[in-house]
């Protein structure tokens, strides 16, 4: 018990966001994660590189608890989480992005989002239909806003193009307060114009909201960072800033590639 | 990625924008009947109709509830309403006076609900941890085995006989197993289980529920928990289904393992997938008509020189045509039927411009 309020009192101080402890991760024979140990500021945000199959989108998993870690120890804000399911770790604070676009395709955009700041409410068991000024309902409308979906609100998700259900992958993660994000490539499949509208609203999240981002395209990823981590083979190979990661030649070599040789 | 699917009933509507459907002319019609039914139908088809196909609806709601918004086909639903029944059995009054307790029925219904929508629970928290095929057969099992416990037990349950004479109660000078006031009561009941259903799916936690239907990863991931949602869908569903297991026993003046078999609990899935699993009223439907077949092809197939027995081969076979035409049900049937119409009536009218 004292340890518990001990946990919560440190975790608004000086205490890592995250913290990882030789994070390893099998499926089987196979490693997808070996050994990561991975510390990361309150505010920080970081981007994480790493060719396919680098282990990057697994690291997520762990992180959340969408896959348990095989071994290691995962603090959040201070909190041990290893063992929390994935729900517990998202009413913590932590929230994440998919991928794979993971929405709800036969519900409105709003009604997607609403679901998402209910998950992190206490009325998620709640019998009585919200009304028309239902605080959760405003402050699904107000993210709607923020990632500029206004325009398609109302509309079926799965109606979409796929750049809106990208925005709203992000709005989803928004929901609440958040105090930790992870980014899964946001902007996989979007347009240039998409991309810059994207970097706008990661860069106009509050200061305090650090967050990591696994993204390919650099021009979105270096500009909405301040350090980053590079990912091989399950490990961690390298970190810096991003102007180290970009000059350093066995970066280049190994996942810049030609393009930047 | 959850695409909508079709058949399902997917679009709840926004809580935000209140797209309330509006009710159609046929529904209104259909309510009307049902209210006056007495004043125009024989007492025959009033309870031995029209009771039982509500009584069999309603609990085929509770299955329509979980397969439809929570995605889990359970096959327990019948035995909570039967456990329900037997329960009012041993709480309150029966021919067994040995066994049954005799609490006065103001007691022993809500108890008898009560135990109900705990083993119900219960059932859920076992299923819920499994998906698709594995959580019919799990409810399954826990069917056939509460049906041969029924049939073994003969301490409490009753044994193979089962308990007879458990009547209806009598107050306010009614006696509530008298025609008018027997169907009334089912009518009741099958309204409030109906109009609880609907306003549910459109509650947050109908919502939630219908989220996790679609993608219970995603839905972890918002910080629900998805295993303690579904086990409170499973109380909700109990809920529904357990009052009208009471009715049903009310019905028949006895419950025995035949009212729980493996039989009636497969005959309340045909009913719910018949009718049409997309929403609340097509379990009601499907009961009707399976309460039609049950009581006519009898007499239809007696006439025709074949054996009674074979009115279970029309119910099959009726089960068979509708999965294979309109895997939706006979809502889904007359879905298409109006949406077909309402295009015409817009070629119509668009060509005459």
């Amino acid at each position: 018990m004292a340890t518990a309020i001990a946990e919560r009192l440190s975790a608004t101080g000086t205490v890592n966001a995250l913290e990882l402890r030789g994070v390893t991760k099998q499926f089987g024979a196979l490693v997808a994660l070996s050994d990561v140990t991975l510390s990361v500021r309150p505010g920080e945000r970081r981007a994480i590189l790493g060719s396919n199959g680098a282990g990057k989108t697994t690291l997520l998993n762990c992180i959340t608890g969408d896959f348990p870690a095989s071994s290691g120890t995962i603090r959040f804000f201070g909190e041990d989480v290893t063992r929390f399911p994935a729900h517990e770790r998202i009413r913590r604070g932590l929230r994440r992005t998919y991928q794979i676009s993971l929405l709800f395709g036969g519900l409105s955009v709003l009604d997607n989002v609403y679901l998402a700041c209910l998950g992190v409410s206490r009325g998620r068991f709640s019998l009585l239909r919200p009304k028309r000024d239902d605080a959760l309902l405003e402050s699904a409308r107000t993210l709607v806003h923020a990632v500029h979906l206004d325009a398609v609100a109302e509309r079926r998700v799965a109606e979409l193009a796929h750049g809106q259900q990208r925005q709203l992958e992000v709005a989803l993660a928004l929901a609440g307060a958040p105090r930790f994000l992870l980014f899964d490539e946001p902007a996989a499949g979007l347009s240039p114009a998409e991309r810059s509208d994207l970097v706008a609203i990661l860069n106009g999240l509050p200061a305090h909201m650090g967050f990591i981002i696994i993204e390919h395209d650099m021009d979105v990823a270096l500009r909405v960072v301040e350090s980053v981590t590079l990912m091989h083979e399950g490990r961690i190979f390298k970190e810096g800033t991003p102007e180290e990661i970009e000059a350093d030649p066995e970066v280049q070599e190994l996942y810049l590639g030609h393009g930047h040789g | 990625m959850a695409a909508a699917r079709p058949g399902f009933a997917s679009a709840t509507g926004a809580p935000a924008t209140d797209r309330e459907a509006a009710v159609p002319p046929a529904a209104w019609i259909g309510a009307l009947v049902l209210l006056f039914l007495p004043a125009i139908a024989s007492d025959f088809f009033l309870v031995q109709v029209f009771g039982w196909a509500l009584i069999l609806g309603t609990i085929a709601l509770s299955l329509q509830f979980l397969a439809g918004y929570g995605g889990m086909v359970s096959l327990v639903q019948m035995t909570v309403a039967g456990f329900a029944g037997y329960m009012v059995a041993i709480l309150g009054t029966s021919g067994l006076a040995q066994i049954s307790l005799g609490w006065p029925f103001w007691l022993a219904v809500p108890a008898a609900i009560l135990l109900a929508v705990l083993f119900g629970t219960l059932s859920g928290a076992l299923a819920v941890r499994t998906a698709g095929i594995y959580t019919i057969v799990i409810t399954l099992a826990i069917a056939a085995a509460f049906f041969y416990f029924t049939r073994q037990n003969e301490t409490v349950f009753g044994g193979f006989l089962g308990f007879n004479g458990v009547r209806a109660p009598v107050f306010w000078g009614i006696d509530w197993r008298s025609p008018v006031p027997f169907y009334y009561l089912c009518l009741a009941w099958a309204a409030i289980a109906w109009g609880l259903v609907v306003w549910v799916i459109r509650a947050p936690f109908g919502l939630a529920l219908q989220g996790i239907r679609d993608n219970p990863r995603r839905m972890a991931a918002l910080g629900f928990d998805v295993t303690a949602h579904r086990i409170a869908a499973y109380a909700f569903a109990a809920f529904l289904a357990a009052p009208a297991g009471i009715l049903l026993t009310w019905l028949n003046g006895q419950i025995a393992p035949g009212t729980v078999g493996i039989g009636p609990v497969i005959d309340v899935l045909v009913i719910a997938v018949v009718g049409g699993l997309g929403r609340p009223i097509g379990p009601f439907i499907g009961a009707l008509l399976y309460v039609l077949l049950r009581i006519f092809a009898l007499d239809a197939l007696v006439a025709l020189g074949l054996s009674g027995q074979r009115f279970q081969l029309l119910i099959g076979l009726g089960f068979l045509v509708t999965v294979l035409f309109s895997p939706d049900g006979i809502l889904g049937l007359w879905e298409r039927a109006r949406r077909r119409r309402a295009a015409t009536a817009a070629a119509g009218t668009a060509g005459g411009r």
